[in-house]
């Protein structure tokens, strides 16, 4: 059984665990009103792009001009995932989620002889994914630096990642993120990023439409933009569900460590009673030998 | 006559949503004033500034575009767009 002064010092060591996790609850619980916010507010434009893309990509007849960007290279052999991570853990299993759903993707993707590279966004996931796939991370976005991320960096990211596909380093990009449903629930998402997937078309009344300039151009324009908006939004769900799990994954803690502590004490205090109780015993006993 | 409904989105947020009279939008292919009832349109935007009359005659309203992307739908008139900035009038 553990010393008096042991069972002192574990309570305490628990004591201080519990303060830091606390501290870290309530940070995320602000911090995640802000993402979540940041998050709806993004919604409109998403949408109305998501809108514009889908009933365009649905209508343009394919040529050799169409943008490859829609079409694809016309192979499928080497594909890109694109896993947007964050940068700090204490988040419960946010992390390795979003890597685990990406893991089961290239797995899948190379029993069936294809070839899988990674495009990584944030910190966390590299060490797992370097020691499961070494050598098949191609690229990576160090996000340290920044505080919150805006649609600048989802730009340079999009970016990245269309310079790539121009140097036909990949035929098929897929996005990996973790969708915000509530602070419980963050659910890891796969999104084909290219080439681009034709939304069911919402036309506008049937109403003929003038494009200036043609169909053709205004895709081309839309595409790679459609793509920073995916990425910006994989990142503001990110940014939420981190917030999110992070919230629920140190409620958890604090509470395991309230109980903790309850059992220590409760053990501390047994001890302290037997030994007063052995002291007693043993001056009652000599007194009565006398 | 009914205004014209005018939506400024920015990737970050809606930006705008309100009842205008007109709204002038550097098109890449050419500037073009946009009135209620126009006819379905849809345009990408070069950079330059898009004009806001909120109402007929009225001093317009400028705002900076870095390019983007306008709609036109009988809902009214959409503008998705990376960067607004509102120009100050000197």
């Amino acid at each position: 059984m553990a010393s008096l002064k042991d069972l002192k010092l574990r309570i305490a060591s628990v004591k201080s665990t519990q303060k830091i996790t606390k501290a870290k609850q309530m940070v995320a619980a602000a911090k995640l009103r802000k993402a979540q916010a940041a998050a709806e507010a993004a919604r409109p434009y998403q949408e109305r792009l998501g809108n514009v893309v889908g009933s365009l990509a649905a209508k343009v007849v394919v040529t050799p001009n169409t943008p490859k960007l829609l079409t694809g290279t016309g192979k499928d052999q080497v594909h890109l995932l694109l896993v947007a991570n964050s940068d700090r853990g204490l988040a419960g299993a946010f992390n390795s989620n979003i890597v685990k759903a990406a893991r089961l993707k290239a797995e899948e993707l190379q029993a069936q002889g294809k070839t899988v590279k990674f495009f990584l966004v944030g910190r966390k996931g590299r060490p797992v994914i370097n020691r499961l796939f070494p050598g098949q991370i191609v690229a990576q976005f160090d996000t340290m630096g920044f505080k919150q991320l805006g649609f600048t960096e989802a730009q340079a990211i999009a970016a990245q990642l269309l310079d790539l596909f121009q140097k036909g380093e990949f035929d098929v990009a897929h996005l990996f993120y973790s969708q915000f449903r509530s602070a419980i629930a963050q659910i890891p998402t796969e999104v084909q990023l290219i080439p681009a997937i034709a939304a069911p078309a919402e036309l506008s009344n049937g109403a003929v439409v003038e494009y200036e300039p043609d169909e053709e151009g205004i895709l081309a324009d839309l595409l790679p933009r459609n793509i920073s908006v995916q990425v910006y939004k994989a990142l503001l769900e990110n940014a939420a569900s981190e917030q999110g799990a992070s919230m629920t994954a140190m409620d958890n803690a604090t509470r395991n460590a309230g109980e903790l502590i309850g059992k220590l004490t409760i053990e501390y205090n047994r001890s302290r009673q037997a030994a007063i109780t052995k002291e007693l015993i043993e001056i009652i006993s000599g007194a009565e030998a006398l | 006559m009914a205004g014209l409904h005018l939506e400024l989105v920015s990737p970050e947020r809606l930006v705008r949503s309100a009842e205008v009279h007109m709204v002038v939008v550097p098109g890449t292919e050419g500037d073009f004033g946009v009135l209620a009832g126009h006819a379905p349109l849809m345009s990408s935007i070069r950079p330059g500034e898009i004009a806001i009359y909120a109402t007929a005659g009225a001093q317009p309203e400028l705002i900076r575009i870095e390019g983007g992307f306008a709609e036109v739908s009988a809902k009214g008139l959409t503008i998705l767009a990376e960067k607004l900035e509102p120009v100050t009038v000197q």
